[in-house]
């Protein structure tokens, strides 16, 4: 460690030494490199996120075309806007309706699509939202501030296999001639898990 | 694995704790330790069932209060070591100990994982039900809808099964589906009426009705 610049250094925490533990071993023993490493956390912090799944919702919502492309083969569709890679293969767009509400999560692990979403928050990848989801989904929503009423169908996605999902959300009402760019910024990354709506 | 990651319906484990503006790293290490497992486990040619096995054989107690990011520590450690990449004692040197997760099972399973398939039995619309599948290494098949009947949603392309890349470096095809199951078949009548649940399950985990 390096940042000790005249003061104590915070001592570090025992998952902290052995994440420092294996990156020495594996930089020494050249199997991966440093400048690797701070390329990946450099994409995975400013280049991949939500932001390129709203643009995927906002193309939806001003292009009917492409909505169905979406819907038809979302892995295509995200490609259409530059967006694919890991965990990218097999996207699945689901579309929520006024009478249906569309909500992923992976029981198993954390699956989820990561071009168009970025990493998961912690939320997602936690005993509570796995364990509760595909058991109470009304009740777990509506504890999450997304209330979907009793007529509405709840379909609660498990990610258990290939597939990674991205809920389409319904467009916000009175947004007619709102242009792409302003609808994108609309589109919560909650919204896309299926945990708000827009 | 009946392991505690399956944890879909388990009760018990409370609210939903929501950071608001999470960032996408709470720590430098989390960061570094995502993009290490990438690189490693791509150097070492390990695939992702075997990276979600390794997790899956975590000390429970250890896998129920660590953060995802320790769980990818400790799984990309375990197979490094396992492969002889690196030493434990090495490891454990620098670390002042460093907790792996336990030995792979080589108890007998009732997956066939000798069989590869490629064309689809099913159809949308088809009913089916969940055998009760026992593996005890690798497997996609969670406890909660094993039983259960559902309905054939979509049809996917076949794809490797879990229970083989897991464990030896070889592929077995088979196709994939999304099963929907009605919220009153998986939790009794007293469950939220108007939901659905689709899982996405390999054929060789369901049966006709």
């Amino acid at each position: 460690m390096s940042d000790d610049h005249g003061h104590n250094p915070r001592p570090l925490s025992d998952v902290e030494r052995r994440a420092q533990a294996l990156e020495e071993l594996l930089t020494e023993k050249g199997i991966v490199s440093g400048e690797f490493i701070d390329r990946v956390v450099e994409a995975f912090a400013r280049d991949i996120g939500p932001m390129n799944g709203a643009k995927v919702v906002a193309r939806a919502w001003v292009d009917p075309g492409y909505r169905q492309r979406l819907l038809a083969d979302g892995s295509a569709a995200v490609a259409e806007l530059g967006f694919g890679g890991p965990e990218g293969d097999h996207i699945v767009a689901v579309e929520n309706t006024p009478e249906v509400h569309n909500v992923v999560v992976c029981t198993l692990c954390s699956c989820y699509p990561w071009p168009v979403l970025g990493l998961p928050p912690t939320w997602y990848k936690s005993p509570p939202y796995r364990s509760r989801m595909v058991r109470e989904p009304r009740a777990l929503l509506a504890e999450m501030g997304c209330e979907v009423p009793e007529d509405v169908e709840i379909r609660v996605w498990d990610s258990s296999a290939e597939v990674r999902y991205l809920v389409l959300p319904e467009r916000p009402a009175a947004t007619d001639g709102v242009g792409e760019a302003e609808l994108a910024a609309l589109v919560s990354r909650d919204a896309m898990i299926g945990v708000a709506r827009p | 694995m009946d392991g505690v990651h399956d944890l879909g319906g388990m009760e018990g484990f409370g609210p939903v704790e929501v950071e608001p503006d999470e960032p996408t790293f709470h720590h430098d290490w989390e960061g570094r330790t995502f993009a290490i497992a990438g690189g490693a486990l791509g150097a070492g040619g390990f695939n992702t069932p075997m990276f979600r096995h390794a997790i899956e054989r975590m000390d429970p107690g250890h896998y129920l209060t660590s953060s995802y990011y320790e769980h990818w520590l400790t799984g990309v450690a375990t197979l490094l070591v396992e492969a002889e990449m690196i030493s434990c004692d090495d490891l454990d040197a620098r670390a002042g100990g460093f907790p792996l997760s336990r030995p792979v099972s080589d108890a007998a399973g009732d997956v066939d994982v000798a069989t590869a398939n490629e064309t689809a039995r099913f159809s949308v619309g088809d009913p089916v039900r969940v055998r009760d599948v026992q593996f005890a290494g690798h497997t996609r098949c969670p406890r909660y809808i094993r039983g259960r009947r559902g309905v054939v949603a979509r049809v996917d392309a076949a794809a490797p099964i879990p229970e083989v890349e897991a464990h030896r470096r070889e592929r077995v095809l088979d196709p994939n589906y999304s099963v929907r199951f009605d919220a009153a078949e998986l939790w009794s009548d007293a469950s939220e009426p108007n939901a659905c649940v689709h899982v996405d399950l390999y054929e060789r985990y369901l049966e006709s009705v």
